[in-house]
Parts: C-alpha cells; structure tokens; sequence
C-alpha cells in the first residue's frame, strides 16, 4: 500500500521524468529487436554441417571440425558420435548430412537408402584408417607375445585354453608362459573393432568362420564382456591371465602392452601407423569403385593384418544445395588437408594413391 | 410446519447460492483451478505411460511376429545370425534384483530402525544426511567402485570363505572371474539401500507416540518396543520402500553392466558371469544394424516394462492383503 502511493506520486510529481523512462524504454526496445534482426542474418549466414555415427573416428572429425571452422569461420560441422549402426540409420533417412562408420553398409541397406532417400545414393569415402590389436595380463610376462592366426583364433573359441598351449609358445621361444587357463575377454557393447576382430579371425580361420558370424555384436562362445575399449582394457588389467582386444588408437593412447601379429607372409608385425597404412597401400590395387573394402589379412611383409577404413557417408543429393556444395569442400579439405591431423591422434593416414581416387569420386556429387 | 418450511426455505437457498457462482468465479476462488491445474499433471503422467508403452508395442512388432512367445524363453542371443532370444536377460534381471534386496533389506531397515528409535537425534540427522547424499551419487561412479575396490575385495576376501562354508551348494561352484550376478547384486545393493533407510526412516518416525507408550505400559523393554509395536504399524511403509527400491534395482543400467560379466547365458551359479536386460539395451542399440535386430532390443525394454509393471501390481495386491489383515485384527 506505502509503496503504490510512493509510485503514484512520483508519477504525478515528475511528470518529465516518467516521458524520459519511457523514451529510453522505446530506444532500448528498438536496439533490442536490431540486435535480434542482426543475430537472425548472421545465422542465415552461418552453416551447421549435422553428422552422426562411429566413435571411432569421433575425435578425427571433431579435430577436423575444429581445424576447418579456423580458415572457413561460417561452416560449423557437427558429428556426434552415436556408433555406426546409429550413423548407418541417420544418414539412411536422410536426418544427419553425413555419416560415419567403421563397417561399410550392406547392399541391403544401400538399397533401403535408395528408396527412403528417393533416389539419391550412399557414397563411401574412406577418411582414416582403424586397426585391431591384442592386449593380455599375464603376472611375469613383460615381453611382447606373438600370434599366429590359429592362436588367435583357438582362444577365441575356447579350443586353445592354456597359455602354455604349444601353438602359442612355439611363436614366442624364450618366453616363459604359464600354465594357467586363459581368460578371454571381448566387447560387450556392438562395436565395429568387435566386427573387425571377428571378421579378420573368420577370414584366417575356417573353424572360427564356422563357429561364429560375423558381426558388430558377435556370439562369443567363450569369454567375457567389457563396456568399451576403456571396460576391455579395465578387466584385461584387473584379471590375471586375460587377453583382450582393443582398438589401436585406445592402446597407443593409454600406453597399453599389446601383441604382435603374424601376417600373410609369415611376419610377425605389430600394428602402428606405419604397418597398418601399408597394409592399407598393400590392398589398394584391390580397391573396389566405391571404396568398401576389406582389408583385413592383406599381402606385403610390412602389413599389420587386422586393420580397416572408417567411412564417411555421403548422399549423392541434397535438397540444400548450398549445404552439399559445403560438405563437398569440407570432404576434400579433410582428404588433402586434414589427413595430416590424423598421425597426431594415432590414425594411419590414408595413402596418396586412394585420396586421389577419393578426389576423382567426389566429382560424383551433384550439388 | 415452521420449521419444516424454514429448512427446506434454506436448502433452496443454498442451491441457489451454489448455482449462483459462475464457473469463472468459481475459478477466481481458486478450488476450480487447482483441480484442473492438478488434474492436467495427473493426466501428464498417464500420458507419458501410455505413449511409452504403445512406442514400445508398436517398434517391437517385428520381433514379436517372428519369434511369438518362444522370445521369452529361448536363450540364444546371436544377433549376427538374426536369432534372439530373452531368456539370459531376464534371469539375469530378476537374480541381481532379488538377490540384491536380499543383502539391502536387513541393512537398510537395521539402519533405518537406528536412525528412528536408537540413535540420538542430532546422530541420526547427521547420519541420514550421508545417506540421502549416497542416493545422488550417479550409478556410473558405483559401477567404477564395484570394478576396481569391490570385485577384488570379493574375490580376495568374501569368496573365498563363502566357498570353503557352501561350497557345495550349486549356486557357488564354478570359476569366479570376479564379474558375477554375485558382485553386480552387491554394487546394486549399495545403490538401493539409502532409498529403504531414507523412506523406512520416515515412516518410523512419523509413528505415533501412543503405540509406543501403550507398549511400554505393558513393561516391554525398549526393543520390544520398537520390534512388537512400532516396526508392524510401519510396515506397510517400509514394504513401500522395498518396492521402490526393487524397481531402481530392475532398471539400473551402467553401475550392473560394469561387473556383470555380460554373457548372455543363464548359470545356476552366482559366481558365473551374467547378463541383464537394462544392460544388453544400452551395450547393444547404438551399433544395432537391421531392423529386426532393433524390434528385438525394443521388446527387450517392453519385457522390462511389463515385469515392473507386474512387481508393482503385485506389491499393492500384498499391501492390500496387509491392510485387509490389520482391520480384522
């Protein structure tokens, strides 16, 4: 009640007073809504490249996002990393403007694409390059251990149980393996490092192919499973006498021991940029028009055998001409430029010889 | 006569006077819009049930046509090959949560009764404090305790005794990798025990004092007291409690997935490794290529859905039975 009179009588009292509140009340309305106005145009200036998929190459695009949005200040590029199979999804219905994954897309879902898409395609471009490696806890054992394919394979399915199994010593003479059961664990969560782990020890193994397929979320028949690179390498540490597999990246990151693995021609390689970029050039002779390949168990003495591409999706049309024209330029800049990016995050970068062929695939998009 | 007429006079009147108030002033008066204002909530949550249970009718039908009710109990879980099969998921679900309450129920309520009846007031305070702030803590925190403290406190210090004394017994052979439905029940029964004491403690202590003193003219001791008296007249709060607490264990995602093991097998024994179904959804969705893969996953979470929804029907049908007990009595 005190404090209403007080207002109304200053009203009353300051006549002038109150017409200037109301003056600078307009004026700071106006500034308000030309600020706004201001902020909508550079928004219409400004693009959001939207991505989603692998979470392997997440922290390569986030760089190369980075990276570009430095030297072209109006491309945001987006990528959240929701795994393959989300990515595969997303860009299949056409909610995401790219996409990424470690497994290249089926016929099936290429022809699903097509057809939710209407008409456009799903072009592949290989952007880094991933690679498997064994890592194992084994009390006393500090050296690091060699496997032949069939070692490899015969843990996994349980038909190798020792460590002292005469197929694993007789790759590591000198090393004194114990007489201990072996613990195997894999991943628990779909993953494509699971897909490229089982894939690889399919190809080189007819007894594994015959007993498990091939696939993100493989039916292990022995072993188990940790949530992630991080949840594998957590219980590999924890537990005596496991071996696991972990994404290269994860091991070279978290300065994990891991093994060496014998190739097609009887080397035993162990997996670093150099190897598995070689295993990639080994392989590119091979390389299909439209990139998905598979390059597990590649020839060459130098080639670590279980490595693959991570993919980018990209549709062929786009209803927002001007976005294709960007992603286009930001696809290139990542082949070329980008690519040097990659080392420093432990990728293997791709060889000259497929970021040409990537190039002259671009010029597919009709944007 | 007269008074007759008078009181039938004033009941016109007060129709009248009800009639009267138009709906707008019955709003202004405020009861109007707290019932509508309150019913709209109310109607939220229906709403969100609803919707949720028809998205996950309608997004698991291809898997619900393809397998019918063998999904159920088949345990075959091979998704490369397109074979899917529940029954590991839902053992593995319905052992960590029973097991689980089994350890957090004598804990939590022998906590709870400290707390209410034995413990000095500004102790028990105190104390509840720390627990409620155990109940914030985020599951993922719980998960990286159980792995990296619990699993080889247990598998150092409590599974080794426990195998020398019930060896025998089925559910404790077989190897011990440390990750079981053992640890996993032990990590979620530290998640759940702060939600039975905060609420069991509440409810003790909002139990009249005149049960208490009428026992205590009977000469009990103190703890006959509380265990005759107070305890029965709490009990049906504290099973709410419980029940609470089992649907947190039900659902809990990350902590579980942590130790569990996660193998989709079904083992007798407590010590092998396991899996759940809150577990299996998050570990498998994000790389889940393939639609009847997804559907799959999808009616994962509806077998989930269904079993709360007939663990809470059933807990109220055994309150009920409690209440129908006590008026006879």
């Amino acid at each position: 009640m005190l404090a209403g009179g007080a207002g109304v009588g200053s009203a009353a009292g300051f006549p002038f007073f109150s017409g200037v509140v109301l003056l600078r009340r307009v004026a700071g309305m106006c500034a308000l809504l030309l600020w706004i106005g201001c902020g909508l145009v550079a928004a219409a200036q400004q693009m959001t490249l939207t991505g989603a998929g692998s979470t392997f190459a997440y922290p390569l695009y986030s760089k190369w996002a980075a990276e570009y949005l430095k030297t072209h200040p109006r491309i945001q590029v987006n990528y959240q990393s929701i795994g393959s199979g989300g990515g595969i999804r997303q860009v299949s219905i056409g909610t995401v403007d790219f996409g990424g994954t470690d497994g290249p897309m089926t016929d099936s879902q290429l022809a699903e694409a097509r057809s939710k898409l209407g008409g456009a395609n799903i072009l592949h471009f290989p952007t880094a390059l991933g690679a498997a490696v064994p890592v194992y806890n084994l009390p006393g054992v500090s050296a690091e251990l060699n496997f032949t394919p069939a070692a490899l394979a015969g843990i996994f399915l349980g038909t190798i149980q020792k460590w002292n199994d005469p197929e694993i010593a007789r790759a590591n003479p000198g090393v004194k393996l114990p007489n201990e059961f072996i613990l195997v664990i894999h991943r628990a969560d779909g993953s494509g490092t699971s897909f490229l782990w089982v894939d690889y020890l399919a190809k080189v193994n007819p007894a594994f192919a015959a007993k498990v397929r091939v696939s993100t979320s493989p039916h292990w028949p022995v072993g188990l499973g940790g949530k992630g690179n991080e949840g594998v390498a957590g219980l590999v540490r924890q537990m005596p006498n496991s071996i696991g597999y972990v994404e290269l990246v994860y091991a070279l990151n978290s300065h994990m021991l891991y093994g060496r693995i014998q190739n097609r021609e009887g080397q035993f390689v162990k997996a670093d940029l150099h190897s598995v970029s070689a295993a990639a050039t080994a392989m590119s002779k091979y390389m299909p028009a439209d990139f998905r390949a598979d390059i597990t168990n590649p020839p060459g003495v130098a080639s670590y055998p279980v490595c693959s591409f991570t993919w980018m999706l990209v549709p062929t049309k786009m209803a927002d001409r001007a976005k294709g024209a960007a992603l286009k330029e930001f696809l290139t800049w990542g082949l070329t430029e980008g690519q040097q990016y990659g080392a420093a995050l432990s990728y293997a970068p791709l060889s000259k010889d497929i970021v040409d062929r990537e190039l002259q695939a671009l010029k597919q998009l009709q944007y | 006569m007269t008074t007759t007429e008078t009181s039938s006079e004033m009941v016109a009147q007060k129709t009248a006077g009800a009639t009267k108030l138009s709906f707008m002033e019955r709003l202004r008066k405020g009861d109007e819009a707290a019932y509508l204002i309150t019913l709209c909530a109310a109607l939220t949550v229906v709403l969100i049930t609803g919707l949720l249970a028809e998205h996950l009718w309608v997004n698991s039908s291809l898997s619900r046509h393809q397998s019918g009710w063998h999904f159920l109990w088949s345990s075959d879980w091979d998704p490369g090959s397109e074979i899917f099969g529940a029954l590991p998921f839902i053992y593995g679900t319905l052992v960590t949560s029973v097991l689980s309450l089994a350890i957090a129920i004598p804990i939590g309520l022998g906590a709870a009764i400290f707390l209410a009846e034995m413990a000095p007031r500004r102790v028990s305070d105190v104390l509840t404090f720390l627990v409620e702030l155990l109940a914030a803590v985020p599951s993922v925190i719980f998960g990286l305790l159980g792995i990296f403290v619990l699993v080889p406190i247990l598998s150092n210090y409590v599974v080794p005794p426990l195998r020398a004394l019930f060896g025998w017994l089925p559910i404790f052979q077989g190897a011990f990798y440390g990750v079981s439905y053992f640890s996993a029940s032990v990590v979620l029964a530290i998640m759940i025990v702060p939600f039975i004491v905060s609420i069991s403690r509440e409810v003790l202590l909002s139990v009249p004092a005149s049960q208490r003193e009428a026992m205590m003219a009977l000469g009990a001791t103190k703890w006959d007291v509380t265990w005759r008296a107070v305890v029965p007249y709490a009990s049906r709060g504290i099973m709410g409690s419980v029940f609470l607490a089992l649907a947190r264990a039900l659902g809990e995602t990350m902590a579980v997935t942590m130790v569990i093991g996660n193998v989709p097998d079904v083992h007798l024994s407590l010590l092998a490794p396991g899996y759940t179904i809150a577990s299996v959804i998050a570990n498998e969705f994000t790389e889940a290529t393939g639609d009847l893969y997804i559907h799959a996953l999808i009616e994962l979470g509806l077998v989930l859905f269904v079993t709360t929804m007939l663990i809470n029907a059933a807990a109220r049908l055994l309150m009920l039975r409690f209440k129908v007990q006590e008026v006879n009595a």
